[in-house]
């Protein structure tokens, strides 16, 4: 009895590895640093967490169904770039279209909320064209979403001649100073946007048609499942979230370039998989979303904290995914 | 020299729920080809898969030249035995050359001090020289894709003489084959049979058995029924020693009567030259409809088809005398029809989700709110209901589906179709790998819909469970439906088998 108590303890802690690990981390960071637990700084991570969870989320509907999306970075990069481009002062002098003027000067967020669907638009737009391909010629997901990766950071080059942009409207960059109830839009737009995630993954039939096309392909064709159709919102659905979290990365640096978003996929990819979602289909939530963007952050904020090298942070990610997903795996393999 | 080449005595081999072996023997003649016999599921294969050290025998003992020998793997069966074996499905690296397949894990060298460089000139030549020595002439720097299955197999044959093996294995070597190809590995075996070489031979053919083997073996539910020479049996005579068995009432009694056709099919033909063709067939409301056959007679290929997952080059459906269009399977869904495959891990269940999704999957679009929200009180009540009525064993509906016996998890893929209200079920091979007592509560749920007034078609390879269970059988070999049978008198297992192997 006492002998399988102590195996249930230890299942426990290395299941929860990760996430004890990081509990550890930030106890330690928050007793050495006397800046890292305050609300101040409590808030920066919510703020950075913010457009990366939106990513993950995205991604983890890919991801799910035992694809990925390698495009999301460039995605994030062309939206920060179009919304940037249409939300620039009216007397900045590098202004991209100098003769751009509001469209309702007494209702600047008008502006600014058309600015974002437009931008959601055009992502999901190529987010369909992905999903089209994965879905109607079986590219796979892999290659699929590479090609779309470089066909859009070209198209995100010519668009803006890689010109970086500045100088934007007040009521762009106030979706990311503001304050309501406290906190940042940001956040607030992250927690909607999970809560909207959570709904579509547990009350709807998409959701429903999500898990069983990861789960097996095969059989979901069997059983009625409209499996093209679901593939291609997956897609598109994502991309429109990578539109999303383009617009408030560009808010929250007041500036974008073309190499916005750079690599977010990975770091979104490795998310999911540390929080959960198996990258064999079939299994993850939004919560692990959340698990793995907050290990993450909070990951690199101790670290910084803890006056380790910019450089060296790359290694230390490294290894924690290493180690992660292979705790991670270790639940599934050892049930066989 | 020992009188036999090969012994094999009391192999006993266990799967978990199964026996599949018990007490089974093969005695190999040098130089002789020796025809191993028995329906589906009679443990031809898995008896060869002991003997090449594919599973490990629970109890057995192998004689080689009359020594005691121990089989670890493949690789040290053929290697230091000499047995090979040409699989029912080859599995070779089709996207390289024939020599690189020839050579496949014994490739030849070149040594550069500690530096090894494959030889691919002395790879190329000597696997030339081997094509050539069994009379086959194509290049070895072909690639093994570009080739037909049966040169595949004579590339496999070409091997085993390469590596000198004494032992050959043909597992339904000619399921696949064209007649030009049967003959060239007919000609290939009996020059092996005059180098002395001995032969292993499974095959449902009755007239090749007649030509090529001079020994038989009959198995029969996993046991040693006995050996004789060919020419000592008929081919009347070999059937019924391979079906003679009694039939055991593990069918629950019937109530049901069928009524009009409610299901036509006509003149289906596949895409595929080799799959079925010309199938018409009709099915009654209250109706079980047995599908009899030899494993690959494309029966699975047919239900498919007729469910929209497969494509057809014509052919048309029925329903209650109205033609319908089923392109998928949501449209066979919305025509009535549902299917329970015949392959439950492959396109069955969803291993990873819960009881609940498992069974939810197909009715997730008719149970919402407002359109799009998913009623999840209405699904819950209808899962355990079914759950209920179906006696499924799960400790709750969250349960993951991975985690029930098979046989439950067949039950929650029976309860998914019926959660459709289809007016035809097809089940697909439904109590294959599920044990004795699931078995029969399958039956009693079939019965029960039956006398309900659904029809329903059931595939079977198992001809106790097609006699024990259908108003009406079918049979089907090589693609066509070659008899039907209606009369309970006719329903024999020689009957079936006549049909099952009408092989032209």
């Amino acid at each position: 009895m006492e002998k399988t108590n102590k195996k249930k303890v230890i299942d426990f802690l290395i299941n929860n590895g990760v996430i004890i690990v990081m509990l550890i981390l930030v106890i330690y960071t928050g007793f050495t640093s006397k800046n890292f637990l305050t609300w101040n700084n409590f808030s920066n991570i919510l703020m950075n967490m913010s457009p990366r969870l939106i990513i993950a989320l995205g991604i983890a509907g890919c991801v799910i169904t035992a694809g990925c999306d390698l495009s999301a970075g460039r995605m994030i990069g062309f939206a920060a770039c179009i919304a940037g481009t249409l939300l620039q002062k009216v007397d900045y002098s590098g202004k991209f279209y100098p003769n751009l003027k509001p469209l309702f000067p007494n209702a600047p967020v008008v502006d600014v909320l058309l600015v974002l669907a437009l931008v959601m638009l055009i992502t999901a737009a190529f987010g369909a064209i992905t999903g089209s391909f994965i879905a109607f010629l079986n590219v796979p997901p892999f290659i699929a979403t590479l090609a779309m990766m470089e066909i859009v950071y070209g198209l995100a080059l010519i668009y803006t001649n890689a010109t970086p942009l500045g100088g934007y409207l007040d009521s762009y960059t106030k979706v990311s100073t503001a304050r309501f109830l406290g906190i940042s839009p940001l956040i607030w737009i992250a927690i909607i946007v999970a809560a909207i995630t959570w709904f579509i993954f547990n009350m709807t039939r998409h959701g429903k048609y999500m898990y069983a096309i990861g789960g097996n392909p095969q059989a979901a064709e069997v059983a009625g499942v409209p499996v093209k159709k679901t593939l291609v919102l997956i897609y598109m659905k994502a991309a429109a979230m990578y539109g999303l979290a383009g617009f408030m990365l560009g808010a929250k640096a007041g500036g974008a370039s073309v190499n916005l978003g750079l690599g977010y996929e990975m770091e979104a990819i490795a998310a999911c998989t540390i929080g959960g979602v198996s990258v064999t289909g079939g299994r993850g939530k939004v919560s692990s979303a959340i698990i793995g963007v907050a290990v993450f952050e909070l990951l690199k904020a101790a670290l910084q904290f803890l006056g380790m090298n910019a450089y060296s942070q790359y290694i230390a990610i490294g290894i924690v995914i290493f180690i992660a997903i292979s705790l991670d795996i270790r639940k599934y393999v050892a049930k066989k | 020299m020992a009188e036999y080449k090969l012994e094999l005595k009391g192999i006993c081999k266990s799967f978990p729920g199964v026996k599949a072996l018990d007490n089974v023997e093969l005695h190999l003649r040098p130089g002789s080809v020796h025809a191993l016999m028995g329906e589906n599921g009679a443990g031809k294969s898995t008896l060869m898969k002991c003997l090449f050290g594919l599973y490990h025998m629970d109890a057995g003992e192998i004689y080689l030249d009359g020594e005691k020998i121990e089989i670890e793997n493949p690789d040290q069966a053929m290697k230091k035995y000499g047995i090979a074996m040409v699989h029912q499905e080859l599995q070779p690296v089709l996207a390289r050359s024939v020599a690189e397949n020839f050579f496949i894990g014994r490739y030849p060298v070149k040594k550069y001090g500690p530096i090894k460089i494959i030889d691919h000139k002395t790879m190329n030549s000597e696997c030339k020289k081997w094509l050539n020595e069994i009379g086959l002439d194509f290049d070895p720097k072909e690639m093994l894709g570009n080739l037909s299955v049966g040169q595949m197999q004579s590339v496999e044959i070409a091997k085993a003489v390469s590596m000198n093996a004494k032992v050959v294995i043909f597992d339904e070597p000619t399921s696949s084959l064209s007649d030009n190809e049967v003959e060239t590995l007919f000609r290939m075996m009996n020059d092996l049979r005059d180098k002395g070489v001995s032969m292993v031979y499974i095959s449902h053919k009755m007239d090749e058995i007649k030509r090529i083997a001079d020994d038989i073996t009959v198995m029969r539910d996993g046991t040693y029924i006995g050996t004789w020479k060919a020419e000592e049996l008929t081919t009347d005579e070999i059937i019924a020693k391979m079906v003679g068995r009694e039939l055991t009432n593990i069918y629950p009694e019937r109530s049901n009567t069928p009524g009009e056709v409610v299901m036509e099919v006509k003149d289906y033909t596949s895409i595929h030259k080799k799959s079925f063709k010309n199938a018409s067939f009709n099915l009654k409301k209250g109706e079980i409809l047995g599908f009899g056959g030899l494993v690959g007679a494309q029966r699975t290929e047919l239900m498919e088809a007729i469910f929209g997952i497969r494509n057809i080059v014509s052919g048309e459906v029925y329903i209650n005398g109205k033609k319908v269009k089923i392109k998928n399977p949501k449209e066979a869904m919305d025509a009535g029809i549902g299917l329970i495959t015949e392959d439950r891990r492959g396109n069955g269940i969803f291993g990873c989700l819960s009881v609940k999704d498992n069974v939810g999957v197909s009715i997730y679009n008719k149970n919402l709110k407002y359109g799009f929200i998913l009623n999840h009180k209405k699904i819950n009540e209808i899962v355990t209901s079914s759950i209920e009525k179906l006696s499924i064993k799960t400790p709750s509906m969250k349960q993951h589906i991975a985690n029930l016996s098979g046989g439950n998890q067949q039950k929650v893929i029976v309860s998914r179709w019926l959660a459709t209200d289809p007016e035809v079920l097809i089940m697909d091979e439904p109590t294959r790998g599920i044990d004795v007592g699931a078995k029969h509560e399958i039956y009693e749920i079939m019965n029960q819909l039956a006398a309900e007034g659904k029809a329903i078609i059931m595939v079977s390879s198992e001809m106790p469970e097609l006699i024990g269970m259908s108003d009406r059988i079918y049979v089907m070999c090589d693609g066509k439906i070659t008899g039907e049978i209606s009369d309970k008198n006719e329903m024999t297992q020689e009957n079936i088998m006549k049909y099952a192997t009408m092989f032209n």
